[in-house]
């Protein structure tokens, strides 16, 4: 099944990728193809499309259409794309600081409009490519390469982000909790609207190794299974308890809400009908 | 051919929809946000998208995703804007995405002078995104223009694959007048792979330097990145390969240089020439007229298109005439242009930029007074 998948799916020449050794965004991409697989999406009609970082490398490994944008802005290029293929399943891989730094602006502004796109945040609490500065979810206190004496600020929430902005599917999952990951991003995709899936995940080398994890790939794995929790448990769990733990499941799905795409068809119907 | 009064902005609206613009993506600013009210209007009633982005940085993006799903797409902007999306147009440069962005020049610099005229923008078109790049920069002066020059930005954004820039001003952008639109226009569309799409290549070119290009959603899957890439699409930092990449994108423009050169010469015998563009070519005419009632042979040099620059139909000028006049509404810009190509001891430059126009009887006495002292 594996090799199966990795033979459709990958585009095998570009390997060995650009992940370090025990990073987690290969979690996330096994997780990506399993989904695309399982629900037998044409390839032709697979749009991925990435920031800058080291998730924005994703589809340069798989044999979708894809595209590596500028940093931040991946939604933007993805909202152009449905508008004009609304066709295509529309799949936009970010890291945090993608997401929630230079790309927060787009992030809440796609929610807002509810176009049926995917966005999947690889959410290590780092900038990775650069050599490891603080991010906008680098949890208050931990270290960076640009927060020396640990991060001062308070972290977004890219849950609370996007349920905020109006995203109708939110859900958060984790690279240690593989087949509900599949699951949420299954459901992701089905969901008619924009969907989030926040996945916190590993960087052992620039976040792991600075913060007395080790560069070790499964004990970075590990310190994730220690701050996650599923969402029923959270939600029962008294406030103390709570800090500094990230519930996982799914946060929202409002099905059957206006889809974007879809009301430009209605509108180009209507226009038609009255000229 | 009807007839139509039209802004100029409105003319550009108009020129994107009969070229056959699908797509456009903007954000309101001041003087161009006509365009994208008349085309939130139009555009659906041909079964085309717009949308309103959050910001210039997200309009650049939609429209180069969408010009890479196969429309044609267009956004349009003033200065700040323009600013703001200077990322995004390096990015279409390097993808070879044709995607038409339109400036309508205001007062700058920064938030500047928002409601008045300037061509405080010459350059940035050219020269605004990072790294080695050419583009296409188009300069229409009358409303008319507008409508034909937006068809003709259209038509070279998909055969060079390459954003094109439609510079206007303010006074352009809002001025009104009669156009005579044609039953139809010449539509070009960017040319489409046809080999086995296993054997596809999207940055192999068989002939010539333009890529055949196809859009997501084909069975020609590729990769598209703003990297250094191959013909493969795939990143690479191969110097063989980069210098291709690199010198290719720039010769697709500057090897058609003379191809795509436009410009109108009124009296190209003229002992002096004036170099003018957009509104100043306006005043330029009138004042020319007037020059030569009083003995003064005078001629008028505009480019329609700017960049690439026309360096042989100015030399041709320049080696002849006695002097050539650049008047432009800036502290100097497209001068240092005219004086690298041309014999620079014959530029007699003229600038304003203080929101005001540059009127007929300011260029008659800087002629006046250069040719005859007073």
């Amino acid at each position: 099944m594996v090799t199966e998948i990795a033979r459709q799916y990958l585009r095998q020449d570009k390997f060995p990728s650009i992940w370090c050794p025990g990073c987690g965004h290969g979690i996330i991409l096994g997780a990506i193809l399993r989904t695309v697989h399982k629900l037998g999406i044409d390839k032709n009609k697979v749009m991925m499309v990435s920031g800058i970082g080291c998730s924005g490398r994703t589809p340069g490994y798989v044999d979708f259409h894809t595209l590596h944008t500028t940093h931040g802005r991946a939604l933007t290029f993805a909202t152009g794309i449905k508008l004009v293929r609304p066709e295509m399943t529309v799949l936009v891989v970010m890291g945090d600081g993608d997401a929630a730094a230079i790309g927060g602006n787009h992030f809440i502004h796609a929610a807002r409009r509810n176009i049926d796109i995917t966005a999947i945040v690889y959410n290590n609490s780092i900038y990775g490519m650069t050599g490891g500065q603080v991010s906008p979810t680098t949890p208050t206190g931990m270290y960076a390469t640009t927060a020396p004496y640990g991060m001062l600020e308070k972290p977004f929430d890219i849950v609370e982000l996007a349920l905020g902005a109006g995203a109708s599917f939110v859900a958060r999952g984790s690279s240690y909790h593989v087949p509900m990951l599949d699951g949420l991003i299954k459901k992701a995709i089905l969901h008619k609207g924009f969907s989030v899936v926040d996945v916190i995940t590993t960087c052992p080398i620039n976040f792991g190794r600075r913060n007395k994890l080790s560069a070790d790939g499964a004990k970075n794995l590990k310190y994730v299974e220690s701050i996650v929790v599923p969402l029923s448990k959270y939600q029962k769990m008294p406030e103390e308890e709570r800090v500094g733990k990230f519930p996982i499941g799914i946060f929202r799905q409002e099905e059957g809400l206006p889809e974007l795409t879809e009301k430009y068809v209605q509108l180009e119907n209507k226009l038609r009908g009255e000229e | 051919m009807a007839k139509r009064l039209f802004s100029g902005n409105e003319a550009i609206a108009q020129g994107a929809i009969e070229a056959g613009l699908n797509f456009f993506a903007g954000y309101p600013i001041t003087p161009s946000s006509d365009i994208a009210e008349y085309i939130s209007r139009e555009l659906p009633k041909r079964g085309g998208r717009f949308i309103q982005m959050e910001d210039e940085i997200a309009s650049a993006g939609a429209i180069i995703g969408a010009s890479l799903a196969g429309a044609k797409a267009m956004t349009a902007t003033s200065g700040p804007g323009l600013s703001l999306m200077q990322e995004h147009i390096g990015f279409a440069v390097m993808v070879e995405a044709p995607t038409v962005f339109v400036d309508v020049q205001r007062g700058g610099p920064s938030t500047g002078l928002p409601t008045f005229p300037s061509q405080g923008d010459l350059l940035i078109t050219r020269w605004g995104t990072h790294g080695d790049h050419d583009l296409i920069v188009i300069y229409p002066n009358s409303v008319s223009e507008c409508f034909y020059l937006t068809v003709k930005a259209f038509n070279l954004a998909e055969e060079y694959r390459t954003p094109v820039i439609i510079l206007s001003d303010e006074i352009i952008g809002h001025m009104r007048e009669i156009v005579e639109l044609p039953e139809t226009v010449e539509q070009v569309y960017r040319k489409t792979p046809d080999g086995p799409p296993e054997e596809y290549l999207p940055y192999e070119v068989k002939e010539g330097d333009v890529p055949p290009m196809a859009a997501y959603g084909s069975e020609y899957r590729y990769h598209t990145t703003g990297l250094a890439h191959d013909e493969t699409g795939f990143p690479t930092h191969n110097p063989e390969k980069v210098k291709a990449l690199i010198e290719r994108i720039i010769r697709k423009i500057t090897g058609n240089r003379d191809k795509i050169a436009d410009v109108e010469i009124v009296y190209p015998e003229a002992d002096y020439m004036i170099f003018a563009l957009g509104s100043v070519s306006r005043s330029a005419r009138e004042a020319i007229e007037e020059l030569r009632e009083k003995g003064v042979d005078i001629g008028l040099f505009r480019p329609r298109v700017l960049f690439p620059f026309p360096e042989t139909q100015i030399r041709k000028i320049s080696d002849r005439v006695k002097k050539i006049f650049v008047f432009e509404m800036n502290q100097g810009q497209i001068v240092h242009v005219v004086e690298r190509v041309t014999d620079r001891r014959k530029i007699k430059w003229f600038g304003k930029s203080n929101g005001e126009i540059i009127t007929p009887e300011e260029i008659e006495g800087v002629v006046m007074e250069d040719i005859n002292g007073y």
